[in-house]
């Protein structure tokens, strides 16, 4: 894989057109987060903050509760105890607003396999604004554009869940795995979208076993 | 705002067509189910004409719904299976809208088919042609209601243990009086009296469902 087609492929990302987002107030602040199953506490007492262009790591061992602090980042899940604030506000207060300044990866990857790779990355961008061929250059799956995306494989699979995140800006990625089953040259190609994307003032928050292809990634540590 | 809703609305609602366009088998199975529930009847009642033409409405109406119920544990299952709910639910368009694209489509891709067999359900049940008319009519009201209900009462059951079994619980007692008001308008055509009062009723009822259900199913998927 070419370092030129890389580069073109951040380029692509960063000259996509923008949603307007406060570059300047981009700071996400966590205190004292606690988040129940039933009667088990998934984690307690976590306490970080990232400010705009940061990137975050989220390490620990299995079952300490990374993926359920990036759904409760997201929204997805109620916190117990604790805050969220973005800008020095609590997301809790304007939960349409927070969903729409975010980009969720989860360990599934949201693809119908009924449509085309295209199609669902179309469907997306309908959703939530985005240029399609830009995405799929960014990951370069423009060659397999048409095919339906039931014969991918588990990898191409992957890049096309993180294609989404190159459809649009987005102030805040919470991911969660983002690098599972990505070869090499697709790994390269995921630094340069996170590259661009903290070079825009975004924030990153990824939850991962293994390195990412992240100069100046902060360490945040659970259980 | 509502311009700002209705593209990723047509966006879900068009989704929905076409993955049902890439999957037909889904709606035959619906289709399928609708006519041989509405075969046994002559079986269980004997072939005398006059008995089923009295049987005819509420058996026409009572299989449909149950076809209709069919897909609708996939409803919302199938998006969440892949992770597509999450990011559904985190794209802006709110809850409410969202459960009415998806009840939309599932009258479009179900109730819809449903409609195109029903002639042929409505001959197996020995109905008097004059009254075809109607039943159609009947059907597609008493269909709506259904996928709108169980749209909600779907997104209500998502993830519960035995969901399969609690989605008919919920939703069928609910849609009684569609049966009841369908019934009655198919009778009433067949019977040369007048229908319409009784179609109207059906309409209320799906005007009501309209607003409500959506919200309902919204509020019991944020609550996820």
């Amino acid at each position: 894989m070419d370092k030129g087609g890389i580069q073109a492929a951040g380029a692509c990302v960063l000259c996509a057109p923008w949603r307007e987002w406060d570059r300047e107030a981009g700071l996400l602040e966590v205190e004292e987060l606690a988040c129940w199953r039933g009667e088990r506490a998934v984690f307690a007492g976590v306490s970080f903050s990232l400010a705009a262009g940061e990137a975050g790591l989220l390490l620990g061992p299995n079952g300490a509760g990374k993926s359920s602090l990036l759904r409760v980042l997201a929204g997805l899940l109620p916190a117990a105890e604790g805050r969220v604030l973005w800008a020095g506000l609590d997301v809790a207060a304007d939960a349409p607003a927070h969903a729409s300044r975010l980009r969720y990866l989860g360990h599934l990857d949201a693809i119908k396999s009924a449509l085309t790779v295209r199609e669902n990355l179309e469907f997306h961008a309908a959703l939530g604004g985005g240029d399609v061929a830009a995405a799929l250059a960014a990951v370069a799956l423009t060659p397999l554009a048409d095919l339906p995306a039931r014969v991918l494989s588990a990898g191409q699979k992957r890049r096309l869940a993180l294609a989404r995140l190159a459809l649009a800006p987005a102030a805040l990625w919470l991911l969660d795995e983002p690098s599972l089953g990505l070869d090499t040259a697709s790994l390269a190609r995921f630094g340069a979208l996170l590259r661009a994307h903290c070079a825009r003032g975004g924030i990153v928050l990824a939850a991962t076993h293994v390195p990412l292809p992240l100069d100046n990634a902060r360490d945040i540590r659970l259980g | 705002m509502l311009d700002a809703m209705a593209s990723p609305f047509l966006a879900v609602l068009g989704r929905e067509l076409r993955l049902a366009l890439r999957h037909p088998a889904d709606a035959l199975a619906a289709v399928l189910f609708f006519l041989l529930v509405a075969a046994l009847f002559p079986f269980g009642v004997g072939p005398a004409p006059e008995t089923l033409a009295r049987l005819a409405p509420g058996a026409l109406l009572a299989s449909a719904l149950l076809a209709a119920l069919l897909p609708l544990d996939r409803l919302w299952g199938a998006e969440a299976e892949d992770g597509s709910l999450d990011l559904l639910l985190l794209s802006g368009l709110h809850p409410a809208m969202l459960a009415l694209a998806k009840a939309a489509g599932h009258w479009l891709t179900t109730g819809l088919p449903l409609l195109l067999a029903a002639p042929m359900a409505a001959a197996m049940l020995n109905l008097p042609t004059e009254a075809w008319g109607t039943a159609i009519a009947a059907l597609g009201l008493a269909s709506a209601l259904l996928s709108l209900l169980g749209t909600a009462g779907a997104a209500l059951t998502l993830g519960a243990r035995r969901g399969g079994v609690l989605l008919p619980l919920l939703v069928l007692p609910l849609a009684i009086p569609a049966v009841i008001f369908g019934a009655a308008a198919i009778e009433a055509a067949a019977s040369d009296n007048q229908a319409r009062p009784m179609l109207l009723l059906l309409a209320a009822l799906v005007a009501l469902a309209l607003p409500l259900a959506p919200l309902a199913a919204g509020a019991a998927l944020r609550g996820e």
